[in-house]
C-alpha cells in the first residue's frame, strides 16, 4: 500500500496577524505544518507500522517547506516530494490542488491524506478540491482509517457523535479529522541528522488556469463582546469565581 | 441575467429538516428574489418527501432510494452532479460533514468557485458577497460571489431562518445511483449512557489542550467536585485519548447550556464555540490575552490553569468547611 500524505503550512495562530489594506501580511508571519495534516501524517505513519506500508509526503514548495517534510521524515515517512516552481505563499487552495492533482497523476497512489482542512481555507478544502479535481473517491471528516486486502476501512463522523464505518475501493482520498494517537513529537536534532542523510525528490510542478475569487478584503472581526478581564492573580480570580458563583447562588452551603 | 437557479442540498436531523437547512433556505430565497432566480431544494432518502413538502423553494428534488438513507460520498455527489446544470447560479450546503465533504470536491469537479466558511451572504448592488470566517475565528475575509455557479458552505447558526415562510415546491423524484467503490458498512449512533451526560450538569469545568498532560486532569477533576461540577473538554483532550467522547463540547460533540461554563485553556476555536456559546455564563481562563475565547465569555482571566484550578478547589473546599 502506497500512502501520500498532502501537507503545506499556514500561519502561526499563536502570533498577531497583521492586516495592511485589508490583504494578511504574511511575510512576517511563522508558520507551521497544519494540525489536521499533522493529523493525516501520523494515521498514515501508524498504519504502516501497524498493516504495513509505505508513507510518501507531498508539500507545495511556497517558502520554507523543508523543515515540515524533514520533520516528516524523521517522523518516519519513506520518501518526501517538494512540487517546485515559482509559486508565492498566496497561492491559492485551488491553485494548490490542481499541483497536487497533477502530481498525484503520475504518483500511484493507493491512499491519499491530507487534513479535514486548514485555517486558510477560504476556497475550499484541499481533500475535496483533490479528490474533485481527480475524480477519486473521498470522504472528509474521517477518522480510524486502516487498511486490509486492497481496501481501505474508515469512520466518517456525522454529527452530535453519530457517526459511519465505510470501506473503500482503492485509490481513494480522505480528509483526517484525528489520528488515532496524538501525533509523535521528533527532537530537533534528529530533524537535524535526517536533514544531513536524507533526501527531498523535486517534482516540477506547473500552474494552470483555476477558478478565482474576487476578495475584497479580509479584516479582523469585531467582537460582539469582551470578557470583563480579572488579570492573571490566581488568588484574585479564584477569589472573583466564588464571589460571582455565590451572587448567583450556585455554591453549596 | 438570464433566471438561473440556487441549489440548496438539505440535511435531516433526526427525522426533521436540520435548523441549518432552515437556515439556508431563507436566505436562499431573499438572494433568489432579490437577483431572479428560483430555489431548488434537493433532499435524500425516503425521509426527505415529508421533509420538503412545504418549504418555501419553487422546486423540490429527491434522491430516492436506500443507498442514500444516510451520507454517503459518492452516491450523494453522483446525485447532486445530475442536479446541477448550465443555470445553476448557486449551490447551498452547510458546513457540516456533508458540506465539508461535498462542497469542495462539486466544485473542483464542475469547475465552479467555492467559498467556504460562509457566516453572511448579502446581495449588494446586485453582486453576491459572502463574509468568510478563517484563522481559527481571527480574521473574516469578504469575498464577491459570481452568480453563475459557485459552491458556498455556510456555517450553521450564522443567520435565523424565517418559520414562517411556507411554499409548495414542485416534486421532482430522482433515483439515488448505486456507489461503486465506497461502501457504507454500518451506522454507529452516538453512544449515551455509559458515561455522565454532560448537557445536564449546571455547571461544567471544561479543560482544553492548556491541560497539557494527562496527569493534570486530576485537577480538573478536584475543582469540579469542589464546585459541584462535571468535567467537560475540547475535542483535541478526546482525541489525544485523555477524556472519552461523550465529554466533548463543540460542532462534532456535544451542545451545552449550562448556568456556568468554566473555559480552562481553551482558545475558543469556532467549532468549539458553536458547543458551548449559549451557556449562561462563561468564566474564561487562558494565558493568551488574545485568545478568542474571551470574546464569548463573560469574565476573562489571564491566569495559569495549572496554579489556578488546585488554588480555587482548595478555596472552595475551605469556604465549605
Ligand atoms: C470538523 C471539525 C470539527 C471539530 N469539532 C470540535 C468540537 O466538537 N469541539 C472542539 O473543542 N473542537 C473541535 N474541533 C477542533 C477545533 O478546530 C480546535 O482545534 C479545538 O477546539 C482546539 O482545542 P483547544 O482550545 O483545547 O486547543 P488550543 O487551540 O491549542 O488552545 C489551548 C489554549 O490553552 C491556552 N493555554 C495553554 N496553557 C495554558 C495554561 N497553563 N494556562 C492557561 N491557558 C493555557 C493557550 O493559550 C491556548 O489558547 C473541530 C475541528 C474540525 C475541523
Ligand atoms: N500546551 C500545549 N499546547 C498545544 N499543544 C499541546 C500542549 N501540550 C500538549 N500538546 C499537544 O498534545 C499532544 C500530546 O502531547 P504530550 O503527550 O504532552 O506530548 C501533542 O500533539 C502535543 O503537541
Amino acid at each position: 500500500m502506497k500512502i501520500v500524505v498532502l501537507m503545506k503550512d499556514v500561519p502561526d495562530l499563536v502570533d498577531e496577524l497583521e492586516v495592511e489594506d485589508g490583504v494578511l501580511a504574511l511575510e512576517d508571519m511563522t508558520f507551521v505544518p497544519s494540525e489536521w495534516d499533522d493529523q493525516a501524517l501520523e494515521e498514515a505513519l501508524l498504519i504502516k507500522e501497524e498493516e504495513g506500508a509505505d508513507v510518501f509526503v507531498a508539500a507545495i514548495d511556497t517558502g520554507d517547506v523543508d523543515t515540515m517534510l524533514y520533520t516528516a521524515l524523521a517522523k518516519g515517512a519513506d520518501q518526501a516530494v517538494k512540487i517546485v516552481g515559482d509559486f508565492s505563499r498566496t497561492l491559492t487552495n485551488r491553485e494548490r490542488a490542481k499541483l497536487f492533482a497533477d502530481f498525484l497523476r503520475t504518483a500511484s497512489a493507493d491512499l491519499v491524506l491530507t487534513g479535514v482542512q486548514a485555517i486558510d481555507d477560504l476556497d475550499g478544502q484541499i481533500a475535496g478540491l483533490v479528490a474533485g479535481a481527480l475524480g477519486v473517491v473521498h470522504a472528509s471528516v474521517v477518522r480510524d482509517v486502516h487498511t486490509a486486502d486492497g481496501q481501505v476501512q474508515f469512520i466518517q463522523e456525522y454529527s452530535g457523535g453519530r457517526m459511519a464505518e465505510f470501506s473503500a475501493k482503492t485509490p481513494a482520498l480522505l480528509g483526517v479529522q484525528a489520528a488515532r494517537k496524538p501525533p509523535r513529537y521528533v527532537t530537533i536534532a534528529k530533524v537535524r541528522q535526517v536533514q544531513k542523510s536524507g533526501e527531498i525528490t523535486e517534482v516540477e510542478g506547473n500552474l494552470t488556469e483555476t477558478p478565482t475569487l474576487a476578495v475584497r478584503r479580509v479584516y479582523q472581526p469585531v467582537a460582539q463582546g469582551h470578557a470583563e478581564m480579572w488579570g492573571d492573580d490566581v488568588d484574585e480570580v479564584a477569589e472573583n469565581i466564588i464571589r460571582l458563583l455565590e451572587d448567583k447562588k450556585l455554591l453549596r452551603g | 441575467m438570464q433566471m438561473g437557479k440556487i441549489i440548496v442540498l438539505a440535511e435531516f436531523a433526526e427525522g426533521a429538516l436540520a435548523d441549518a437547512t432552515r437556515e439556508l433556505l431563507t436566505r436562499a430565497r431573499d438572494i433568489a428574489s432579490a437577483a431572479g432566480h428560483t430555489v431548488t431544494v434537493v433532499a435524500f432518502g425516503d425521509q426527505a418527501r415529508d421533509g420538503v413538502r412545504e418549504v418555501d423553494a419553487d422546486e423540490a428534488v429527491i434522491i430516492s432510494g436506500p443507498t442514500v438513507a444516510t451520507y454517503h460520498p459518492e452516491t450523494y455527489e453522483r446525485a447532486i452532479g445530475e442536479v446541477l446544470s448550465d443555470d445553476t447560479a448557486l449551490v447551498m450546503v452547510s458546513n457540516t460533514t456533508m458540506g465539508m465533504d461535498l462542497g469542495a470536491s462539486l466544485a473542483a469537479r464542475q469547475n465552479l468557485p467555492m467559498v467556504a466558511y460562509c457566516t453572511d451572504l448579502v446581495l449588494e448592488d446586485g453582486t453576491l458577497v459572502a463574509t468568510s470566517q478563517v484563522y481559527g475565528g481571527k480574521l473574516n475575509a469578504e469575498v464577491e460571489v459570481p452568480l453563475t455557479g459557485a459552491v458556498v458552505t455556510v456555517i450553521p447558526g450564522s443567520w435565523p431562518s424565517d418559520p414562517s415562510r411556507r411554499g409548495t415546491p414542485a416534486i421532482r423524484e430522482q433515483a439515488a445511483p448505486s456507489p461503486e467503490a465506497l461502501e457504507l458498512r454500518r451506522v454507529i449512533e452516538a453512544e449515551s449512557g455509559q458515561d455522565v451526560d454532560i448537557t445536564k450538569a449546571d455547571i461544567l469545568v471544561s479543560v482544553g489542550r492548556g491541560i497539557e498532560d494527562p496527569d493534570n486532569l486530576e485537577l480538573a477533576d478536584e475543582l469540579a467536585e469542589a464546585i459541584g461540577g462535571v468535567v467537560s473538554c475540547s475535542r483535541p483532550v478526546v482525541d489525544a485519548g485523555w477524556l472519552p467522547r461523550s465529554r466533548q463540547v463543540g460542532k462534532s460533540g456535544k451542545t451545552v447550556k449550562p448556568k456556568v461554563y468554566l473555559a480552562l485553556g481553551i482558545s475558543g476555536a469556532p467549532e468549539h464555540l458553536q458547543g458551548m456559546k449559549d451557556a449562561e455564563l462563561i468564566i474564561a481562563v487562558n494565558n493568551d490575552e488574545r485568545a478568542p475565547i474571551f470574546d464569548v465569555a463573560h469574565f476573562g482571566a489571564t491566569a495559569d490553569i495549572l496554579d489556578l484550578m488546585p488554588a480555587l478547589a482548595e478555596k472552595l473546599t475551605g469556604r465549605a468547611g
